[in-house]
């Protein structure tokens, strides 16, 4: 009996020594580390790990793992994650078609899922999911911009394309919604596609007054060098995916004067922001794209739930990132019915800026602006 | 459509072909001439690449580039077939795959290893910037149409390096019987050293040219390795001919497709729902045209005798 009451004790002491501590959080960060697409999983990363660092929260740990854009590796990764590494978050995915292959089945055992970049447009709208965050944008978002930018400056015949996975039909979807003009041609490209010869041909013969094109990565830089080196010069535009800070250098000065839509810009104006920019810059040696400071409010999203509560208490962290009570580089920040972002969205043009390529906003596309699908989320 | 689109996209798919040529070429030779089926050949494209890139950006110099994609390519060419491949000859197929698979796992973490994760890029030579214009109004990039060029020309030099000279005659006589060449005294092991180290230089080419247009990143050969099989198996294993024309018929069929296959389509449909599927269809045409050329000439188009 003795004994068993000092077990007893000890396992109170134990429970008390424990809660003295934070909770232990474990984060899995499934991204793109490698291939075309590995420019947009280390901006994720690097900015993810600068705001945790900032932070100096000890209690999370992140377990990165590169997923090569396969969505059956992303599948594997995640299970892995899960089952073995018994992380309670997961974020990290950068394509929307590994997305559309991971969240669902990690949403449905309880995991909390936080997008800092794929925003399907099925998770936005009937399989929206209590534990699915979307911190980036619904994929149409900057797309809208675009079709609302293109009809401003007076475009009347713009060629569309994109690659043929979620996100580039949700893109097209996007730009039409809000375009008014007709279109001189629509055309899916295989996604990871490196050789544009037969579309910019189609570009070339349609009559276009402009283009429009989301090819985000590598896609882009190929189709752009290709471009500069057609002959066509026919305007082109594109989402601020296709004309970022990791892709701005590698394309050249045949992007000076460019358009683009952003939710972000390395000149906005807010104190966070040029925290971000600056401490990004001293960190890592470049400048930040829109996709490190999708990682950067990923991360503090996540740090302002912690500090309200507890992530094994579901409920509780839920409505904690629900409030989205964080100081966000895009100057204002809140969430909608469906769990995405109600946001400004600005136009960007690229410029040359003490010799490197980079944007500057020219002005604002839509305020508090949010994704079509919300309605059809049942939330 | 104007006449001036058809024929651009022509050129297009004339252009993608002789690349896939490239690649066949050296793919269809290994296997005529030693029975090996090569799955790091892809590897070796990545390769060239990567040299190229490498050395344009250190000296400033594409030429020099594309010298030292060739120079690369073959080393570890040679390199693979002396270590690794020598050991496979007498193994059955299946051995021989998964010990090149092994190889291309080895090359791309290398690769990884010595340049990075992100992809490298090569500037276009000044010589042959911007586009031109062709008789009949086409305009087209300089570039791709010395892609044309120069691949018409490798394919002569093939053929005369294979019809016409001493070394090309062995390899001819390696590829119909192995053992009466070796009795008659030809040194077997130094001539597959060097239609592995060729056919290897040839990929590496190719990826130079490539990667001017594209990006330079591991495993960028691999979408092209599996291409280049559909070509001589289209073509008839083991035949430099059907490789060439394997290679424009894939080359003109891909390109075609993703051109025509989404305007068929419009006829019927709506535009953006006949973009998504001419998309997906273009993407499998041209396995839908290998399996009915299997059908009909299970051993493909000029298979040898």
């Amino acid at each position: 009996m003795k004994k068993i009451l000092a077990a007893a004790l000890f396992g109170c002491a134990m429970m008390a020594a424990n809660a003295a501590f934070a909770d232990p959080v474990k984060i899995g960060m499934i991204t793109t580390l490698s291939g075309g697409g590995a420019g947009l999983g280390v901006d994720v990363r690097d900015g993810f790990m600068l705001a945790l660092k900032q932070s100096g929260n000890k209690d999370v740990t992140v377990i990165i793992k590169d997923d090569a854009q396969k969505p059956e590796l992303a599948v594997q990764i995640a299970d892995e994650m899960i089952q073995s590494d018994k992380v309670q978050i997961l974020t990290g995915i950068i394509w929307s078609n590994l997305a559309m292959a991971v969240v669902p089945n990690a949403v449905g055992q309880d995991i909390f899922y936080l997008s800092p970049n794929a925003g399907p447009s099925a998770l936005a709208g009937a399989k929206c999911n209590k534990n699915y965050f979307n911190v980036a944008w619904q994929n149409d978002n900057l797309h809208e911009a675009m079709g609302s930018y293109a009809s401003e400056a007076g475009y009347k015949k713009t060629f569309i394309l994109a690659p043929n996975y979620p996100a580039g039909t949700d893109a097209l979807t996007g730009f039409k919604r809000f375009y008014k003009g007709e279109l001189a041609g629509e055309l899916f490209t295989k996604i990871g596609q490196t050789d544009y010869a037969a579309e910019i041909a189609q570009i070339r013969a349609s009559g276009a007054d402009s283009v429009f094109f989301f090819l985000p990565g590598g896609m882009g830089i190929a189709f752009m060098k290709q471009y500069a080196q057609s002959g066509i010069k026919i305007p082109v535009m594109g989402p601020g995916f296709s004309f970022d800070q990791d892709v701005l250098g590698a394309i050249g000065d045949a992007a000076i004067g460019v358009k683009n839509s952003s939710q972000w810009s390395k000149d906005l104006d807010n104190a966070a922001n040029k925290k971000f920019v600056e401490s990004f810059q001293a960190e890592y040696g470049r400048l930040p794209s829109l996709y490190a400071s999708q990682g950067f409010d990923t991360a503090n999203l996540i740090l302002s739930a912690l500090a309200k509560a507890k992530v094994t208490d579901a409920d509780a962290f839920r409505a904690a990132l629900k409030a989205a009570d964080f100081a966000t580089v895009r100057g204002k920040f809140k969430f909608g019915n469906n769990n995405h972002p109600i946001q400004d969205i600005y136009v960007r043009e690229v410029v040359k800026d003490a010799g490197t390529l980079t944007n500057k906003i020219i002005g604002v596309a839509f305020k508090d602006h949010q994704d079509a699908y919300a309605s059809q989320c049942k939330m | 459509m104007t006449f001036a689109l058809f024929a651009e996209q022509l050129l297009n798919g004339l252009q993608f072909g002789v690349t896939l040529f490239l690649m066949a070429a050296g793919l269809t030779l290994i296997f005529g001439v030693m029975g090996l089926i090569n799955l790091a050949h892809g590897s070796l494209y990545m390769v060239g690449a990567f040299a190229c890139a490498a050395v344009a950006a250190w000296t400033g110099s594409f030429w020099l580039g594309l010298v030292a994609s060739l120079a690369a390519a073959a080393g570890a060419g040679a390199l693979v077939e002396l270590l690794v491949i020598r050991r496979l000859y007498d193994r059955d197929h299946l051995d021989q795959v998964l010990a090149t698979f092994a190889l291309i796992l080895i090359f791309s973490e290398a690769m990884r290893w010595l340049f990075g994760p992100f992809p490298l890029y090569l500037d276009m030579p000044a010589l042959l910037q911007g586009a031109i214009i062709l008789p009949g109004g086409i305009e087209y990039p300089l570039y791709r149409l010395a892609i044309i060029v120069i691949g018409i020309a490798v394919a002569i030099g093939l053929h005369l390096l294979i019809a016409r000279t001493r070394i090309g005659m062995r390899i001819r006589a390696g590829s119909s019987d192995r053992e009466m060449i070796a009795a008659l005294g030809v040194d077997i092991g130094k001539l597959y050293t060097i239609v592995f180290a060729l056919g290897a230089a040839l990929a590496g080419f190719a990826g130079a040219l490539v990667g001017v247009n594209q990006s330079v990143q591991v495993g960028m050969g691999e979408p092209v390795l599996i291409l280049a099989f559909v070509v001589i198996v289209i073509g008839g294993i083991g035949s430099l001919r059907g490789a060439l024309i394997g290679a424009l018929l894939v080359g003109v069929i891909d390109t075609m497709g993703r051109f025509l296959l989404p305007q068929a389509f419009m006829l019927v449909m709506e535009p953006s729902a006949a973009a998504t599927t001419g998309a997906s269809l273009a993407s499998m045409l041209i396995y839908v045209v290998m399996a009915l050329i299997l059908a009909f000439r299970p051993r493909g188009l000029f298979a040898p005798a």
